[in-house]
């Protein structure tokens, strides 16, 4: 076996030294009667072009993104990732490292948080931002559970407009640490007023921007209206490209944003690992979830990076944490934060508007085509389609026609009549003329 | 010296009047090491002896500070936000975490005397 | 040692490097993308009319940045990296390699089934294995960590007490316990009782039978537990637990030290999650993305988190959403996180596991263990071990060997650092006294344990002859020394900021 490194000689010495004559002898108190000696067979260990030939025959059964026109968003972007992303997020020294438990050791990761932080902080327009969370669903949790804590109040309410799954996640939680969950219905239809439903019990109002539906909302009034009863506004970015084009949440009065950083540095890769990201004002950092790096210096007073505010976390506080996370998203802060040095401000900015223009092509491209009608006033890279018929149906013909042309709304919402129809389709950089018209073809066939 | 009682929980409590100062001991400092943050109590929240009153936190720990008596509390020392090292140079002078009004002074017979206590640390030893 | 100065700040081959926003200029990018004129802007009023401050660096710039960056990290393909808990071992590079597979890496998750059959086949091939090396009928692929699963499966444990209709209250867990189990039990809306361990370094069987009762759900138990000891008395406590009606929950870090050689599913266990970049070599990436599928009872597997994959005759399908209100077949808890779970994490564990075969897995635990006990039969007569073997995939040893010395756990281990190694994990557990919880894996080799071990004895020498200086000031040989935490906890900076704007007003 490649990787293992004993010899039966040496196993035999080392068991010697031991003082037993078995290794059997060293699992003595271990019921070990009743594993069967083989599993699934006599699967024996296999040399890597035989494992490579099975995992690729299964690889091979996938339909890829890059290999047809493709249309899907929904919380998971297709973007390029830039050649030197990968090469470096291989490195060994950040592919192979721990958590930097030993800064002496670990300043590579350490500046590279700090930057990240910075970089998260920069562009929500937070003073803080943590070293990242698992996904922007479960930051969204975390983010509802931190207002509890900060405002000592148990209710929050959640837009319509939210990611039906970053929804989910917060309203299974709070079944379990007892929080009132108030979601709006999710019609995009309809005009939604969360102000009226904050009182003086709510701890925050969560709205998504973009929203799920794709539609831009400016959220100067609706932080008014939270912190004139002592709410918190969380708000959630599903696609952070679009933070190139769009006035960060901290400019409108977001107190918590989180978001999904998938979209930079990250493949799409069905949906994981991805990136949570959380960041929040600086008066609430000590209730914030996650590691933290901070700056300090060492005893020759050179500029070094630690890990910090560790009284927060669960290997400290034990049951008075502020969460029981522990493992998070390091490498994919890393692809996200290498991508963003890249982009920099001038590529980041362009990036937003290539998506944006591809979006707006898109859009004036299949808006009425069959009775089809883009449904949005505003969007950035992704907006909603209303058909004359379920949607799912018409994915699944699109599909057939070798376009993977959207997302039904009904994937997520199944039994809700009023979305029935609604599609979901998104636009990035790397949505060429060819593809918009595949798609635009095969709608016209498929509602014809 | 003689004035403070001290808990079993190395809280050291002085009264002048019906209001008491209450802080952590100096045994208690020297056990923490470095202090790094002090989480106090809203003025007006109203305490019961043996409830968690205050936080006091170190970088690798993070203990929490019980009430010795119980009443609401009418003072903390703001100080400790920007400087939470006072309450390792003087623990049981700057470095004071809150003022309560008591509820019932004698609550105070339960504590122990300077003396008493520096027998009783000295036990832990 | 004579302090080094140099006019670039640079020491050979350890750079200094700045921050990011440190470098570049302004206007400039390392990715071109073509500057488009947008006619009809659908964005609105919220459009972005401020920079962002983001500062701009070319390729080369950011090329050299990270690879300066990466040579100031220790990584377990540098060197041996005994951290115990967190089984550091050698991560293959063919697993990377089928990850960047395009079939795996450029698949949507919301893509129509029948376009991703492939992908849930990897994931249902993954779950039989896990199932099958672990004794269990069902499992819940989605959560994202260890902590994560451990709150899967205590979520799901409540589930099913609820169905029955009473969570009840507490959940006892040992004092030697991952600092996740009490937060995560917490999480779950359960009040932590403390169980002792007892002389053995295993939990005081005793004190745990004399805290069960009707308001207890369950137990969360480590095993083999955090001292690397096996919990001898596993099947006699799932056997007072159930009779208790309450629900044993495993942690399953530790979990390299059985794969292949016992089903924690005929212990009596009900749940425990599996860390798949600890046991199943996934890299840890400087801190994640992990995985923490949980395999549970088929029972809990009715409660267990959305979503899950089902094969049938017409290929796979994953289950997103509850039948339906009500519906005891499918009284499923909810979703714990966006999409389906850490696919790419799934492909590299399967490639792992694939290329093992069940006789290579067996042999993991088997070689890990040896070196565990090798090591402590090395080193028992220079360090101190506060527990007698035999021991599981990691020795624990304790600081009575530095009694008198003036040397500390920690001045051993950064002592440590110089020679070359990473530290044991240090101070954990908290049963005993200055802690060096030691793991080396079965990654190392015969030679690489000697030069380790012989490496140990002579600090150890050291330490008891009289040396303590040198340990207070290590390491010395590193880009950094000793960092001041207090300052950094006191006045913590958490991100850069231009040196001309002032701070936020709080």
């Amino acid at each position: 076996m490649r990787y293992l490194p004993h010899t039966e000689t040496e196993r035999g010495e080392m068991l010697a030294a031991i003082g037993v004559a078995h290794i059997d002898e060293l699992f003595a108190g271990v019921p070990t009667g009743s594993m069967p000696r083989e599993l699934f067979g006599p699967s024996t260990h296999k040399g890597e072009a035989e494992v490579e030939r099975i995992m690729s025959a299964m690889a091979a059964k996938n339909t890829t993104a890059g290999s047809v026109p493709f249309f899907l968003g929904g919380g998971a972007y297709r973007h390029h990732i830039p050649a030197a992303v990968d090469h470096l997020i291989q490195r060994s020294e950040f592919l192979t490292s721990y958590t930097p438990y030993q800064p002496e050791i670990s300043q590579g990761t350490l500046q590279m948080l700090f930057e990240f932080q910075t970089q998260v902080a920069l562009l929500t327009g937070m003073d803080a931002a943590n070293a990242s969370m698992y996904d922007g669903a479960s930051a969204c949790a975390e983010a509802v559970m931190m207002a509890n804590r900060v405002t000592r109040r148990k209710k929050a309410i959640l837009s319509g407009g939210l990611h039906p799954q970053y929804r989910e996640a917060t309203v299974t939680q709070s079944h379990y640490t007892e929080f009132e969950v108030h979601a709006a219905p999710q019609n995009p239809l309809e005009a939604e007023d969360l102000a009226a439903l904050i009182d003086d019990q709510t701890s925050c109002v969560v709205v998504q921007n973009p929203d799920f539906f794709g539609r831009i909302k400016d959220l100067k009034k609706i932080a008014g209206a939270c912190h004139a009863l002592g709410a918190l506004l969380i708000v959630a970015v599903a696609e952070v490209v679009s933070l190139g084009a769009l006035a960060s949440p901290g400019e409108m009065g977001a107190d918590i944003v989180i978001g999904e950083g998938q979209s930079l540095g990250n493949p799409l890769g069905f949906g994981g690992p991805y990136l949570g990201l959380f960041a929040a004002r600086s008066k609430f950092v000590r209730q914030m979830p996650g590691r933290l790096c901070g700056e300090t210096v060492d005893q020759d007073g050179a500029r070094g990076f630690v890990l910090t505010l560790s009284t927060r976390e669960q290997h400290i506080r034990r049951e008075k944490a502020t969460s029981n996370i522990c493992t998070n998203s390091g490498l994919c802060a890393l692809a996200f934060s290498i991508h963003l040095t890249l982009l920099g401000e001038v590529g980041l900015t362009r990036l937003a508007r290539l998506n944006h223009a591809n979006a707006v092509k898109l859009a004036d491209r299949v808006d009425g085509i069959g009775g089809a009608e883009v449904i949005n006033d505003t969007f950035f890279n992704e907006f909603t389609l209303r058909l004359p018929q379920p949607a799912e149906q018409v994915a699944n013909e699109l599909t057939a026609r070798g376009v993977l042309g959207g997302i039904p709304v009904s994937r997520l919402y199944p039994g809700e009549a009023a979305l029935e129809n609604l599609l979901l389709v998104t636009a990035t950089e790397l949505t060429m003329e060819d593809d918009i018209e595949a798609l635009a073809g095969a709608l016209n066939r498929v509602l014809a | 010296m003689t004035d403070k009682k001290y808990s079993r929980e190395h809280e050291w409590i002085k009264l002048e009047g019906e209001v008491a100062t209450i802080g952590i001991s100096n045994y208690a400092q020297e056990q923490m090491g470095d202090v790094v943050f002090v989480e106090l109590p809203a003025v007006e929240t109203t305490l019961e002896a043996g409830s968690e009153a205050a936080v006091v936190e170190s970088v690798k720990a993070a203990s929490e500070v019980y009430a010795p008596v119980s009443g609401e509390v009418i003072e903390i020392n703001g100080e400790l936000e920007e400087n939470p090292g006072a309450v390792n140079e003087d623990a049981e002078g700057e470095g004071w975490f809150m003022k309560i009004q008591l509820d019932d002074l004698n609550e105070l017979e339960q504590l122990m005397d300077a003396e008493a206590y520096a027998a009783y640390v000295a036990s832990l030893d | 040692m004579t302090e080094i100065t140099t006019h670039s700040g640079h020491r050979g081959l350890d750079m200094a490097e700045p921050l990011i926003f440190e470098q570049g200029a302004s206007g400039r990018s390392g990715v071109d993308w073509p500057e488009v004129e947008l006619r009809n802007s659908r964005i609105g009023a919220a459009a972005r009319k401020r920079s962002i401050g983001l500062p701009g660096l070319s390729e080369p710039e950011a090329v050299r940045h990270y690879v300066r960056l990466s040579q100031k990290n220790y990584a377990i393909d540098l060197g041996l990296y005994p951290l115990g808990s967190c089984t550091m071992k050698h991560n293959p590079r063919l697993n990377e390699k089928v990850a960047r597979l395009p079939g795996f890496a450029d698949i949507h998750p919301l893509q129509p089934m029948s376009t991703v059959q492939g992908a849930l086949e990897m994931i249902d091939t993954l779950a039989s294995w896990l199932k099958g090396l672990t004794g269990f009928d069902s499992i819940a692929m989605s959560p994202a960590a260890g902590a994560h699963g451990e709150l899967c499966g205590l979520m799901t444990i409540r589930a099913a007490l609820e169905a029955m209709g009473n969570a009840r209250e507490r959940v006892l867990v040992p004092d030697s316990a991952h600092g996740t189990n009490p937060a995560t039990a917490a999480l779950c809306g359960y009040r932590i009782d403390a169980v002792p361990s007892n002389e053995r370094g295993r939990i005081d069987k005793a004190a745990l039978l004399e805290k069960l009762g009707p308001d207890v759900a369950a137990i969360m138990l480590t095993n083999p537990n955090t001292c690397g000891l096996f919990e001898e008395d596993i099947v006699e406590i799932a056997e007072a637990v159930h009779a208790a009606g309450a629900y044993f929950y495993c942690d399953g870090a530790n979990f390299n030290a059985l794969v292949g050689k016992v089903r924690p599913g005929d212990l009596g266990i009900d749940a425990m999650h599996l860390n798949l970049h600890k046991t199943f070599s996934t890299p840890h990436g400087g801190g994640g993305p992990g995985a923490g599928p949980v395999v549970m009872t088929a029972e809990l597997g009715r409660f267990a988190p959305l979503p899950h994959v089902i094969k049938s005759d017409d290929g796979y399908t994953i289950v997103e959403h509850n039948a339906g209100e009500g519906d005891r077949a499918t009284n499923h808890l909810g979703r714990m996180r966006s999409f389906h779970g850490q696919a790419g994490v799934f492909v590299r564990a399967l490639t792992y596991i694939l290329s093992h075969g069940s006789d290579g897995l067996r042999k993991i635990s088997e070689d890990a263990v040896l070196n565990a006990n090798y090591i402590a039969a090395r080193l028992k007569d220079d360090l101190s071990v506060p527990y007698p073997g035999p021991y599981m995939h990691e020795v624990l040893f304790d600081d009575t060997f530095l009694n008198g010395t003036d040397v500390t756990t920690l001045d051993f281990a950064k002592a440590m650092i110089d020679e070359g190694y990473h530290p044991a994990t240090i101070y954990f557990p908290l049963v005993v006294h200055g802690a060096l919880l030691t793991e080396p894996t079965e990654s190392e080799s015969k030679q690489s344990l000697d030069q380790f071990i012989e490496t140990l004895k002579a600090l150890a020498a050291d330490a008891k002859s009289g040396k303590a200086e040198m340990f207070k000031n290590a390491p010395v040989l590193t880009p950094v020394r000793r960092l001041d935490e207090t300052r950094a906890a006191r006045q913590p900076v958490l991100r850069w900021r231009p040196a001309a704007l002032p701070e936020a007003a709080e």
